[in-house]
């Protein structure tokens, strides 16, 4: 589903992302772990075409390391950015039919809004409140939700349980978890590997903007190196 | 039954305000003259001119304080195409003025001024805010200037004299300053101008209306609220926001040629930082992205200036027995006084959409 090789992303003269490889098979849930700094955010978002990036990136075989952000979108890779960036003045409704701007199936999209409404039953509570007046949680699920109009092939979430309490952080997990349970394929950035790695098939680990260590989730939460780096343990 | 009365009345209303619009200068004219008549058909043009502005601040939410350029480059060229400049500047290229009919000029003014929206919105695709403001200042102050020394080597814009003797509109052969008998009543050349104008302006406000609720719009209400949401949203921000610059533009590039066509003469004078700002003002305090709260500030703050004008002298003379103040310093007092009360007590204009009460309203409750 998605490759990338020798991603290299720089602010200035510091780099961020010093060259990684990664894969996401169809299907697949993987998570990308990392300590704050890692350079998570900026291979997500350079994945996505938000920040120019040397290196290749293809989207089901086909590279789009040359395409613009808002053609990813059509081509069924949907982000939901970090800090959640929901639209905060815009009823939820408007976040959702915002998300399908690139739709124009008029009678699909209002069945997809029920479909979000029926993984997201809190959303269809506060379908007419402005977004920027929901919980963090809420919040969260507003730009799920909305990414999810698009009808992605993969989702690409970023810190998704990022200043969530944490009820609310299994609820959003949950939710995840159901997206990825309908067929969407999943690369999640997360700084609480544990959470991550539960959910994903297989984590990749970046340190100071490489990847250190690639490995199926259950062997990463075995790892020694692991455990005392990011489980705390 | 209620659906039916409620459309019946719908029908009514437009009906009357059709009505009031169609004889609105003849009642005016023959209560205050037709000084006045003339001072309505300006209202209109700065109506067509907020209206413009409208799309780019106040539904892509991109502060321009530059729009006044577009005004006049509209002017400008209705001005070259319309009069006996090009030919006595240049005889060797020019044998008489081009002339061209008015279905021609309008529309070329417009697209050139539309391609000047683009131009200026290349180079600031990145800059929002102020940093966009202070550019869109500059290029406003650029095109001024450029028309105040593009006299030499070549006299193309006659510099700081201006270019008198443009044409007026001829429509049907007929030129719309001279006056016209229909039917045993005459027509001023105002009252002409005015339906003139009246006639652009209400396709202006449709085409306002259709953006607004097209695809378009909501791109430009997405990049307004969050410009990494929007392209997340797949919307393409660059070229969302360069049609906006250039759709803003087009409106300003019509009002100007219709201003330089009811003037008769435009000078660099005419499109200075004022103007701009007077018409942000028009856009902000009628209700930034409403577009009858736009419409309405254009009406009020092309109108009240004028009342005041002339409502100032003899109640002068009636309170202290003679002036104390002169009139056009009185007008900018009370005008800054005025747009400090409106930005104090109702921050979202006088006329705002739901959405803009509602993000203010969240503001207020997040400082409290």
């Amino acid at each position: 589903m998605l490759e990338v090789a020798g991603l290299q992303v720089h602010y200035g003269g510091i780099a961020a992302v010093k060259g990684i490889d990664l894969h996401v098979a169809a299907g697949e849930k993987v998570a990308l772990i990392g300590a704050n700094g890692a350079g998570k955010t900026s291979t997500l978002k350079a994945i996505a075409r938000m920040l120019p990036a040397r290196g290749s990136v293809k989207l089901q075989g086909e590279d789009i390391a040359h395409a613009a952000p808002h053609a990813l979108v059509r081509r069924g890779l949907a982000l939901v950015p970090e800090g959640r960036g929901v639209f905060a003045r815009l009823s939820v409704l408007e976040n959702l039919e915002m998300g399908a701007y690139s739709r124009t199936d008029r009678a699909q999209i209002l069945a997809d809004i029920e479909r979000v409404f029926a993984l997201l039953p809190r959303l269809k509570e506060r379908a007419t409140q402005t977004a920027g007046t929901l919980s963090g949680g809420e919040q969260q699920m507003v730009a799920i939700g909305r990414a999810l109009m698009s009808r992605p092939r993969i989702l690409l979430l970023d810190e998704p349980s990022m200043g969530l309490s944490p009820i609310m952080v299994d609820t959003v997990f949950d939710v995840i978890r159901e997206v990825a349970r309908e067929g969407v394929t999943l690369l999640l950035v997360e700084q609480n590997a544990r959470l991550a790695l539960s959910l994903c098939d297989r984590g990749y680990v970046m340190d100071s903007g490489r990847v250190t260590l690639e490995a199926p989730s259950a062997a990463l939460l075995d790892n020694p190196a692991v455990r005392a780096a990011y489980l705390g343990e | 039954m209620s659906a039916t009365n409620a459309r019946l009345k719908s029908r009514l209303g437009i009906a009357l305000i059709a009505v009031a619009l169609a004889v609105l200068p003849f009642v005016v004219g023959a209560g205050f003259g037709n000084s006045w008549v003339r001072i309505i058909d300006f209202a209109l043009l700065y109506i067509m001119l907020a209206l413009g502005l409208n799309i780019v601040v106040g539904f892509a939410g991109l502060l321009d304080l530059g729009y006044i350029a577009f005004y006049a480059v509209g002017a400008y060229l209705y001005a070259l195409l319309s009069s006996p400049h090009l030919a006595q500047a240049f005889p060797a290229l020019f044998a008489a003025a081009p002339g061209w009919p008015v279905w021609l000029v309008l529309p070329l003014g417009a697209g050139l001024a539309g391609l000047c929206g683009v131009l200026l919105g290349t180079p600031t695709l990145k800059l929002r805010g102020d940093y966009l403001a202070i550019v869109t200042l500059g290029f406003g102050e650029i095109i001024r200037i450029f028309l105040n020394n593009l006299n030499a080597p070549a006299n193309i814009t006659n510099g700081p004299q201006g270019i008198n003797n443009i044409a007026a509109v001829h429509i049907g052969g007929h030129a719309l300053n001279r006056p016209l008998e229909l039917f045993g009543i005459v027509l001023p050349g105002v009252h002409l101008h005015y339906y003139f104008f009246l006639a652009l302006t209400l396709l202006v406000i449709f085409v306002c209306v259709r953006l607004q609720d097209s695809r378009l719009g909501r791109a430009w209400v997405a990049i307004r609220e969050d410009e990494v949401a929007a392209r997340a949203c797949g919307i393409n921000t660059r070229n969302v926001k360069l049609l906006a610059f250039g759709l803003g533009a087009t409106f300003g590039g019509v009002a100007g040629g219709l201003f330089a066509s009811f003037q008769g003469f435009v000078s660099p004078e005419s499109f200075g930082l004022l103007e701009s700002i007077m018409v942000l003002c028009m856009v902000v305090l009628g209700g930034m992205g409403h577009i009858p709260g736009v419409i309405l500030g254009a009406v009020l703050l092309a109108l009240l200036p004028e009342a005041l004008r002339w409502g100032a002298v003899p109640m002068q003379q009636s309170l202290f027995g003679k002036v104390l103040i002169d009139p056009e310093s009185l007008r900018l007092l009370l005008f800054g006084v005025a747009l400090v009360l409106v930005m104090r007590w109702r921050p979202e204009g006088l006329w705002p959409s739901a959405l803009r009460r509602r993000e203010l309203s969240t503001h207020a409750a997040d400082g409290a």
